[in-house]
C-alpha cells in the first residue's frame, strides 16, 4: 500500500502507534465529584462551567445504560478503569513548530500539517484530552471567523458560547450527553459571522494516544445570518487490549439562512467505543447537512439529528457505515420538523462484512399543526458474507394532512454470479468485491468533497482485501 | 502450440454429467463454430473454460498456449488472455463501464505502473463508434437496464478493449434483431486477425451469415459429434439436429 497524503487518513493501519505518555495532567482512573473538581481546578473552568459539569456528573449517575434497546456491548465499559483527563498543561499553539516533539511527529506521521497548507481554511489538533494545535488561515480570521478549542471559545467568547452551550443537546439527552457535560475537555467552537461564507472547510483531527482513556471533545458551531461553513473531523487510535472511550457532545447552530456541513470520517482503532451525540437546530430557510462515515470503532452509537425550528429549514444526512469483523455500526438520523414547508433527507448505506454487524435507527418527526414538510428516507444494506447481519428500525411519525413522506429500504447481496463476471474481466475477487462494494456507495460518495471520495473509496479496497480468499 | 485445447473433457454439476468426453482444438488466428441444440452443454463448456466454480472437471485437460488452464483461477486465466461474452451479464450496479474496463486493464498492467487516462479514453471511444454506441454509456452503470441487444454489445465492447488471446462467445446472437446482430458481427469481424482465437457459441446458423467461422463443430449430448468447414453449419440447417447425431462415430445417449 502506497502512503497517501491526502484529506482524512483512514488508511486502517496507519493509526495504529503511539508513543509514550508525557501527560503532565491526569485525572487518574474512575470518575467522581475530585474528577470534576481536579479537571474544572486545572482547566480554570469559571463557576458556571463547574456547576455544569457537576449537574452532568449528577445526571450521568443517575441515568442507566440504556440496555433494553441497546447492544449489550455497553456493559463492557469500566468507567471505574478509565482516565477521564490527560493533558501535557500547555495551551493550544498556534504554530507547529511551538508543538512538543512527540504530539507533533504524530500528527506529522497522520498527515494533518500537509493538509493544511494545502486545501484547509483552519485546523485544530487535539491530543488525548486538550488540543495542541489551533490555528485558522489568516484570511479567514479576518473575517471575523473564530475557530479555537471549546476551552478557548468558553473563556474568550462567552457572549456567544453561553447563549449556545448545550441548548440544543442538554445535560440529560442521554447518559453519555451527561457523561459528556461532566468531563467535556477539547472539541471546536466555531462562530462564522453573518453573510461570511468560509470557501475552505475547517478541519479538527481527534487522536487517541493513552491507554485505558476517554476521550471526551465538545463542539459547538454557530453559524449567524446567511453564512456558509464546512467542518471536518477525523480521528484515529491506536489498537490496545483495553476498550477505550470516545463520548463527544456536538451542538450545530444555523441561523436564518445558514448552512453548516458537518463532514465525519470516523476511523477509530476496533477496541473504541464511539458513543457520541449530535445535534443540529436549523432556523428559518437555513440548512444543516451531516455526511458521517463509520468505518472503524468496536461498537457506533450515533444518530445525527436536525431540529427543523424555522420555516423552510432543511435537515440532511448522509451515512455510509461499514461494519467488519468485531464491529457493530449502530447508526442513523433524526429529523424532528418543527416548523411548516421543512424538508428533510436521509440516505444511509451500510455494508456488512464477515460477522459485521450494521444496524439503521431512524425517527422522522412531522407533528399534525405542520404544513407541507417533506422527508425522504433511503436505507440500503449490503450484505457481504453469509454471517453478516444488518437491522432497519426506522421510526416515523407523520401526522397532519399536508405533509409527505417517503421511505425506501433495500437490502442486497453481492452475488457470487456478479463476483465471477468481475473476475472473467481480469480483477481479483478482492477486487471485485471492493468494486462491488464502491459500486454500492458510488452514489452517495459522489455528493461527498473530493478528497473524502478518494480516501473512502481507498479505504473500502483495504477493508475488503482483508475480508476475501 | 499456439491453441486453446480441450481433451477428452468431463463435466459435472451437482453429479450430473455435462460434458462427457469432450476434445476440441482453436489455434490462434482462426474462429470455430460451435453449435448445438439446447442443453447439450455448449454454455457449460463456455464457464468451465472460464472457471465458473459451480462445475467440477472429472475428467481431462484444458491447456491455453501449452498452460494448464484448469489449475488457474477465472481472473488469472483472465489476465493470461482468455475473454467470455457472457450469455447472461451480470449487472455490476453504481459501477460505471468506463470504471470497470479501466480496472479490468488496470488489473492487466505489471504493479506500479498506472494506466494511461487520456489514451484510454480515446481507445474507449474508438471502439464504442465501431459498435454504434454512444459516448454517454460510458457512465451507465454495467449492464444495469440495459436491453439484451445493450448488454450483448458491451460484451464486445469490453472484448474488443481487453485484446485477449482466446475469446469464447456463448450465445452472442440470443435476444437481438438484425440490426443488433450485425453491428456485433461487426464487431466481431474488425477484431478478427492472425492474434486471436474465437470460439462462437450458437444455437443458429443465422450468426454464421455475419460472422463466417473457419471451422464448425457440432455438440450433442456433452460431446462433438461432427465437425468440418463452414459449409458444415448450412447443412446442419437443413437437416437438423439427429441427423448429427445420426452420424455420430459412436453412440451418443439423447
Amino acid at each position: 500500500m502506497k502512503t497517501e497524503t491526502s484529506a482524512v487518513n483512514i488508511n486502517r493501519n496507519i493509526g495504529d502507534f503511539f508513543y509514550p505518555e508525557a501527560h503532565v495532567r491526569d485525572a487518574g482512573a474512575g470518575l467522581s465529584e475530585k474528577t470534576i473538581q481536579y479537571i474544572s481546578d486545572v482547566k480554570e473552568d469559571p463557576d458556571w462551567v463547574r456547576e455544569f459539569r457537576l449537574r452532568g456528573l449528577k445526571t450521568f449517575l443517575e441515568k442507566p445504560l440504556p440496555t433494553h434497546w441497546a447492544s449489550k456491548d455497553l456493559e463492557a465499559i469500566d468507567f471505574d478503569k478509565i482516565r477521564y483527563y490527560l493533558a501535557p498543561g500547555t495551551a493550544a499553539k498556534r504554530s507547529w513548530d511551538e508543538v512538543p516533539e512527540d504530539i507533533k511527529r504524530t500528527f506529522e506521521r497522520l498527515g494533518i500539517p500537509e493538509q493544511e497548507r494545502k486545501f484547509l481554511a483552519g485546523v485544530e489538533a487535539q491530543f488525548d484530552s486538550e488540543a495542541v494545535y489551533s490555528n485558522i488561515k489568516k484570511a479567514v480570521g479576518e473575517q471575523g471567523v473564530i475557530f479555537v478549542g471549546s476551552t478557548e471559545g468558553l473563556k474568550n467568547h462567552p457572549e456567544i458560547f453561553r447563549k449556545w452551550f448545550s441548548k440544543v443537546i442538554p445535560v440529560g439527552d442521554n447518559k453519555f450527553s451527561a457523561l459528556n457535560s461532566a468531563v467535556f475537555s477539547g472539541g471546536s467552537f466555531i462562530y462564522v459571522p453573518p453573510g461570511v461564507k468560509v470557501k475552505h472547510p475547517l478541519q479538527a483531527y481527534f487522536r487517541i494516544n493513552a491507554e485505558n482513556f476517554g476521550q471526551f471533545e465538545r463542539t459547538l458551531i454557530i453559524a449567524d445570518e446567511g453564512s456558509e461553513v464546512t467542518y471536518m473531523e477525523g480521528c484515529t487510535a491506536p489498537k490496545f487490549n483495553t476498550p477505550t472511550l470516545h463520548s463527544a457532545v456536538v451542538e450545530l447552530v444555523a441561523l436564518k439562512g445558514a448552512k453548516i456541513q458537518y463532514i465525519t470520517v470516523q476511523n477509530w482503532a476496533s477496541n473504541v467505543f464511539n458513543l457520541v451525540t449530535k445535534r443540529g437546530l436549523a432556523q428559518e430557510n437555513a440548512e444543516v447537512k451531516w455526511i458521517d462515515c463509520n468505518i472503524g470503532s468496536r461498537l457506533t452509537m450515533k444518530y445525527p439529528s436536525v431540529i427543523m425550528k424555522g420555516r423552510k429549514a432543511r435537515g440532511e444526512v448522509l451515512s455510509i457505515a461499514l461494519a467488519n469483523d468485531g464491529q457493530h455500526q449502530d447508526t442513523g438520523a433524526k429529523m424532528i420538523h418543527a416548523a411548516d414547508e421543512t424538508t428533510s433527507n436521509i440516505i444511509s448505506k451500510s455494508i456488512s462484512i464477515g460477522k459485521g454487524r450494521a444496524t439503521y435507527r431512524g425517527l422522522v418527526h412531522v407533528p399534525k399543526h405542520l404544513k407541507n414538510c417533506k422527508n425522504n428516507t433511503e436505507c440500503d444494506a449490503l450484505l457481504i458474507n453469509a454471517t453478516s447481519r444488518t437491522d432497519t428500525y426506522p421510526a416515523i411519525t407523520v401526522r397532519g394532512t399536508g405533509n409527505a413522506v417517503q421511505h425506501e429500504a433495500s437490502v442486497s447481496q453481492v452475488s457470487a454470479e456478479q463476483i465471477f463476471y468481475m473476475q472473467q474481466r481480469g480483477l481479483t475477487e478482492a477486487q471485485a468485491m471492493s468494486l462491488s462494494v464502491n459500486g454500492f456507495v458510488n452514489d452517495l460518495v459522489r455528493q461527498f468533497p473530493m478528497e473524502y471520495s478518494v480516501e473512502l473509496k481507498r479505504l473500502i479496497e483495504l477493508e475488503m482485501e482483508g475480508s476475501v480468499g | 502450440m499456439k491453441e486453446l485445447s480441450v481433451e477428452n473433457l468431463h463435466v459435472t454439476i451437482a453429479d450430473q454429467a455435462i460434458v462427457r468426453g469432450l476434445t476440441l482444438r482453436v489455434p490462434r488466428g482462426e474462429v470455430h463454430a460451435l453449435m448445438g441444440p439446447n442443453g447439450s452443454g455448449k454454455s457449460t463448456l463456455a464457464k468451465v473454460l472460464a472457471g465458473h466454480p459451480d462445475y467440477e472437471v472429472t475428467k481431462g485437460k484444458v491447456m491455453m498456449d501449452g498452460e494448464n488452464l484448469l489449475e488457474l483461477e477465472p481472473d488469472e486465466r483472465a489476465r493470461r488472455g482468455l475473454f467470455m461474452a457472457f450469455q447472461y451479464p451480470s449487472e455490476v450496479p453504481g459501477v460505471t463501464i468506463a470504471n470497470f474496463l479501466r480496472a479490468a486493464i488496470q488489473s492487466r498492467l505489471p504493479d506500479g505502473e498506472e494506466l494511461e487516462a487520456t489514451d484510454y479514453y480515446a481507445k474507449l471511444y474508438e471502439k464504442m463508434e465501431l459498435l454504434g454506441m454512444d459516448r454517454s454509456f460510458t457512465s451507465r452503470a454495467v449492464n444495469e437496464g440495459f436491453s439484451g441487444g445493450e448488454k450483448k454489445r458491451t460484451e464486445i465492447l469490453q472484448l474488443a478493449m481487453l485484446e485477449p488471446k482466446y475469446a469464447v462467445l456463448d450465445e452472442t446472437d440470443s435476444g437481438l434483431d438484425i440490426d443488433a446482430l450485425k453491428t456485433v458481427a461487426h464487431g466481431v469481424n474488425s477484431l478478427r486477425g492472425p492474434d486471436l482465437g474465437v470460439l462462437l457459441i450458437t444455437h443458429y446458423q443465422r450468426l454464421l451469415n455475419y460472422i463466417v467461422p473457419d471451422y464448425v463443430h457440432v455438440m450433442v449430448a456433452g460431446r462433438i459429434v461432427r465437425s468440418g468447414r463452414k459449409e458444415l453449419a448450412l447443412e446442419l440447417e437443413e437437416r437438423g439436429y439427429d441427423w448429427a447425431r445420426e452420424g455420430a462415430t459412436e453412440p451418443v445417449l439423447r
